[in-house]
């Protein structure tokens, strides 16, 4: 049923309508609603049988999800930031024990300095985690992947993230359309345990494992999570069969593939790039947006191929690796391996500072005309002069201050908030 | 596409008066999208939220920084936010007070929008009478409505039902319908 | 038919004892029993941990029928019980972090009432460090939340599987590999350290006890009291490492007797935060007994005695003997 609701609470209903037994829950922003809702689900007895745990971290969150999913329950958790750090042991426990897990990140930056807008630093930090790892553009792809994300997760025996912009998303009100109870339950079966921890049969989970097995069991992990590039798109064609619409799947071009000049990106605001896309093709540019919809696992074969024929790749993300560079730019690059295909690696969005269409006119203006050169970092947006007076101040003085103090001090500003 | 822009205070209902209008522009058929800005506000703070209504899909997520409408919750703000920036001189201005815009100091500010596109509502105190709070983000809407015709009063009114229930949703749509017609009266009166 | 004989020593720590009441006898006693944690685990010789889970779990086999769980911490216990091929449990195991242990078991404890099978139990279990360290927060989440789970620390009073470092139960004056008997203060410092089961108290859980591998029918019985109840209860069990201590392995069962008849290890039970039983001591010993059995406490008794340290040993033991009555009164 279509309505005009919250990306929280359409991603709460959604995961209702899942049928997770056991959900744990630590608040953090952005992620709230969601599991403030789910709670208001549970004990109104619309989402039941499923035990609610409020737990003390995001730590103890996944750690009882872990217990929850190796106890044979459809198990269900949410965070973004400074929690998913928090629990990043626990991240690489689950999906080393092949646990089914399905969480949703709100995606937001990491401090230091302190912020919790969006920004995708969060999942990036964890991208070798083991999770698999979807990319959603809209609420309703945010709803349409939960759906999808149990059934792959429970398929493959591994653990799956979705992953939708905190604030952006999560709290935009716009149209979504929530399937049906009958339809999520024909679409998804009860979940059934590889392993399961059972009096009637007893197993040891989680043993140590030396030299002489630890290369063999993680190659499986890789296999296993490789299997995903078939089983995404599978799972995903399956639910358009079912529920009547496309999303999902590893990746999307728009409008079509084969365009001069690509725009890569993930998330919602591929939402803004597909406007400046129709913008400049009515002026007669050749661009096109392709919108990574899987990152783990990276659908390099894919990729390569919708981006046959680009004379130009412009990879424009919301996180980047401090020290180095692009973090999707580097796993474009390997798709593109041999081909040659200037990449420009652009970081936008830090912090959630907005991506508006005049910055992206301005930056495909700058890249079409050589103004900006590839396989160089490019940040959307930055006031420079800022950057260089810091770098000034530094240079002067050994107790120069923390950054960020400095900063706001000198653009006089002191209130949080992008306006 | 129209877009508004609303400004308020922390614990006004900002954040409900941008979602309540795009419920009322989903309840027409129409394309909508709400959301706010967000910082470590508490109440009392400067707040802002958007809404875009359009007839196709709305696919842009960016802050509106050209508003079609700017809707001020509380004049207090008048001073200590850049409120204005961006609204284009054949915008729509809908704020807050029992005051005129010359007792504001914006008389001279005004002159170069449309007179029929600016106007006061003592939305407070509809809502103080209507609703026993001085929470005056429904009322506002009904003003919007009058004044700009992107949304009916009956959508607002029913947006309002759907969130809220009993006397709270009754009080509400009480509070936009009576500065809904106000509006509309102020505007014919302008006409006169 | 079993003739009622009267016999002086019924609280014997004998494992068989086949003139006992079968009601009466340990379930080690019982050639029927789980063997939860079965031979061929890698632990040292006389592990009092290894002693201690086997007690412990068979005991709360027994009382589940069967219908229990396990998850465990990172630790010595877990490593030396799963050398990768081999695993020595007997009954559904888990091991996921150092951590977490608690919040698995919530966790576990979570799906299994989802699932409407409240005949399974849960038991969580791990060493001092995981427990009162590391683990903290998580034990103090499952013991706040009430969940229903059987927490289990085997406390041998210092980070043993990775080579004795200090943890928040090592005890003043102690010898670890970051505690040594250099400087002016020798071994652990006074000071410091936690009491898990009186935090556990201040939860108001419904039960926690505290007990030793001296007294197998006491841990037995207290494991059986723990699964009478509902929601969080808390065991803490003082299990020697001969190794870490710098003990005789067969000192194992000695040693944790002497804390208990010294006063250093309050032997007691306690529901919703109210201490309703305490195993009083039998023939109190001086702590310097108990001292003198381990290497780890060696600095103390060198060419110079270190006779004020000891005092103040034994001036905890006097607290602990008075703070929970644990000398009959006269």
């Amino acid at each position: 049923m279509r309505s005009q609701i919250e990306g929280s609470q359409a991603v709460a209903r959604a995961v209702a309508l899942c049928r997770p037994e056991v959900v744990s829950a630590y608040p953090i922003s952005p992620q709230t609603h969601i599991v403030e809702a789910l709670s208001d689900l549970v004990r109104t007895g619309e989402l039941s049988p499923c035990e609610y745990l409020m737990v003390e971290s995001e730590f103890a969150a996944l750690s009882a999800a872990i217990g929850a999913s190796a106890a044979g329950a459809r198990t269900y958790t949410a965070t973004a930031s400074q929690g998913l750090l928090y629990m990043a042991e626990a991240l690489y426990n689950a999906s080393g024990l092949g646990l089914p897990i399905v969480m949703t990140i709100a995606n937001r930056a990491i401090g230091a300095p302190i912020n919790i807008w969006n920004d995708h630093s969060d999942v990036m930090s964890q991208r070798d985690c083991g999770w698999i790892q979807l990319f959603a553009e809209s609420n309703q792809e945010a709803v349409d992947l939960h759906v999808q994300a149990f059934a792959l997760a429970e398929e493959l025996s591994l653990p799956v993230t979705v992953n939708m912009d905190g604030f952006v998303l999560t709290h935009a009100v716009e149209p979504v359309d929530l399937p049906s109870q009958a339809q999520v339950d024909a679409f998804l079966p009860p979940f059934e345990p590889r392993q399961v921890l059972d009096p009637g049969e007893p197993v040891t989970i989680g043993a140590m494992v030396g030299p002489e097995a630890f290369t063999e069991v993680k190659v499986l992990m890789h296999a296993k999570q490789m299997q995903a590039l078939d089983v995404v798109p599978r799972i995903a064609s399956d639910f358009e069969d079912a529920f009547g619409r496309g999303s999902g799947g590893l990746l999307r071009t728009y409008p079509r593939e084969g365009a001069d000049t690509v725009v890569v990106a993930l998330g919602s605001v591929l939402g803004t790039i597909d406007e400046v896309v129709d913008e400049l093709r009515a002026e007669n540019v050749d661009v096109a947006a392709l919108g990574i919809r899987c990152f783990r696992p990276w659908p390099l074969e894919e990729i390569r191929q919708a981006l046959q024929g680009a004379r130009r790749v412009i990879v424009l993300e919301k996180a980047f690796a401090v020290g180095i560079g692009g973090i999707v730019g580097q796993n474009v690059r390997l798709a593109l391996s041999g081909l040659p295909v200037p990449v420009f690696d652009v970081v936008a969005g830090l912090g959630g500072r907005p991506i508006t269409k005049r910055s992206l006119h301005t930056l495909l203006a700058d890249v079409l005309h050589e103004r900006i050169e590839p396989n160089q970092l490019t940040f959307l947006d930055l006031d420079r002069e800022l950057v260089q007076r810091e770098l000034h101040r530094v240079s002067q003085s050994p107790r120069s201050g923390p950054h960020a103090e400095n900063i706001l001090r000198d653009v006089g500003t002191v209130a949080a908030g992008s306006h | 596409m129209f877009q508004v822009r609303i400004h308020g205070r922390g614990g006004q209902g900002v954040v409900t008066a941008a979602e309540l209008l795009s419920v009322a522009a989903f309840l027409e058929g129409r394309e909508a999208q709400a959301f706010p800005t967000f910082g470590s506000e508490r109440t009392g703070a400067p707040v802002v939220a958007f809404c875009r209504i359009d007839d196709s899909v709305i696919r842009v997520r960016e802050p509106i920084t050209e508003p079609d409408a700017l809707i001020v919750q509380d004049p207090t703000l008048l001073h200590q936010v850049d409120l204005f920036a961006g609204l284009s001189d054949d915008g729509y201005l809908l704020l807050n007070t029992g005051r005129s815009f010359d007792d504001l100091g914006l008389g001279a500010f005004v002159e170069r929008f449309d007179v029929d596109r600016c106007v006061t509502v003592p939305a407070t105190e509809i809502a103080r009478e209507h609703l026993g709070r001085p929470l005056p983000n429904a009322a506002l809407l009904g003003a919007f409505a009058a004044l700009t015709g992107q949304v009916s009063v009956d959508s607002v009114a029913a947006a309002i039902r759907e969130r809220f229930s009993g006397p709270t949703a009754e009080g509400n749509v009480t509070a936009a319908e009576h500065a809904h017609a106000r509006v509309l009266q102020a505007g014919r009166a302008s006409h006169a | 038919m079993s003739e009622t004989i009267k016999l002086y020593q019924l609280g014997t720590f004998a494992v068989g004892n086949r003139l006992l009441d079968p009601d009466d006898r340990s379930v080690q006693a019982d050639v029927e029993r789980s063997n939860t944690l079965t031979s061929g685990h890698r632990a040292c010789q006389g592990c009092g941990e290894a002693l201690g889970a086997r007690y412990v779990l068979d005991a709360a086999m027994r009382a589940t029928a069967g219908n229990l769980v396990a998850a465990n911490a990172t630790g010595c216990l877990e490593v030396f019980s799963t050398p990768y091929p081999e695993s020595s449990w007997q009954l559904p195991w888990l091991h996921s972090l150092f951590g977490n242990a608690p919040a698995v078991g919530s966790g576990i404890a979570a799906a299994l009432r989802a699932k409407g099978r409240t005949d399974v139990r849960v038991v969580a279990q791990g060493g001092d460090g995981g427990t009162l360290d590391i683990g903290f927060a998580c034990l103090s989440g499952m013991f706040e939340r009430n969940d229903d789970v059987l927490y289990v620390c085997y406390d041998n009073e210092a980070y043993m599987n990775t080579g004795v470092q200090r943890s928040g139960a090592t005890p003043p004056a102690a010898r670890t590999a970051n505690t040594k008997p250099v400087g002016d203060e020798p071994g652990n410092v006074f000071g410091q350290g936690k009491s898990a089961p009186l935090i556990a108290m201040a939860h108001e859980i419904p039960y926690v006890a505290t007990a030793t591998v001296a007294d197998l029918h006491d841990l037995e019985r207290k494991v059986e009291r723990a699964m009478e109840f509902r929601g969080a209860r808390y065991l803490h069990v003082l299990v020697p490492c001969p190794l870490g201590w710098g003990s005789a392995a067969a000192d194992t069962i000695r040693i944790a007797r002497l804390a208990r008849e010294t006063g250093l290890f309050p032997v007691f039970e306690a529901e919703r935060g109210e201490v309703v039983n305490v195993s009083k001591i039998r023939g109190r010993v001086p702590v310097e007994e108990y001292l003198r059995a381990q290497r780890r406490f060696a600095h103390l008794f060198g060419e110079q005695p270190r006779t004020d340290v000891i005092e103040r040993i034994q001036a905890g033991a006097d607290r602990n003997i008075r703070r929970f009555g644990l000398l009959e009164e006269m």
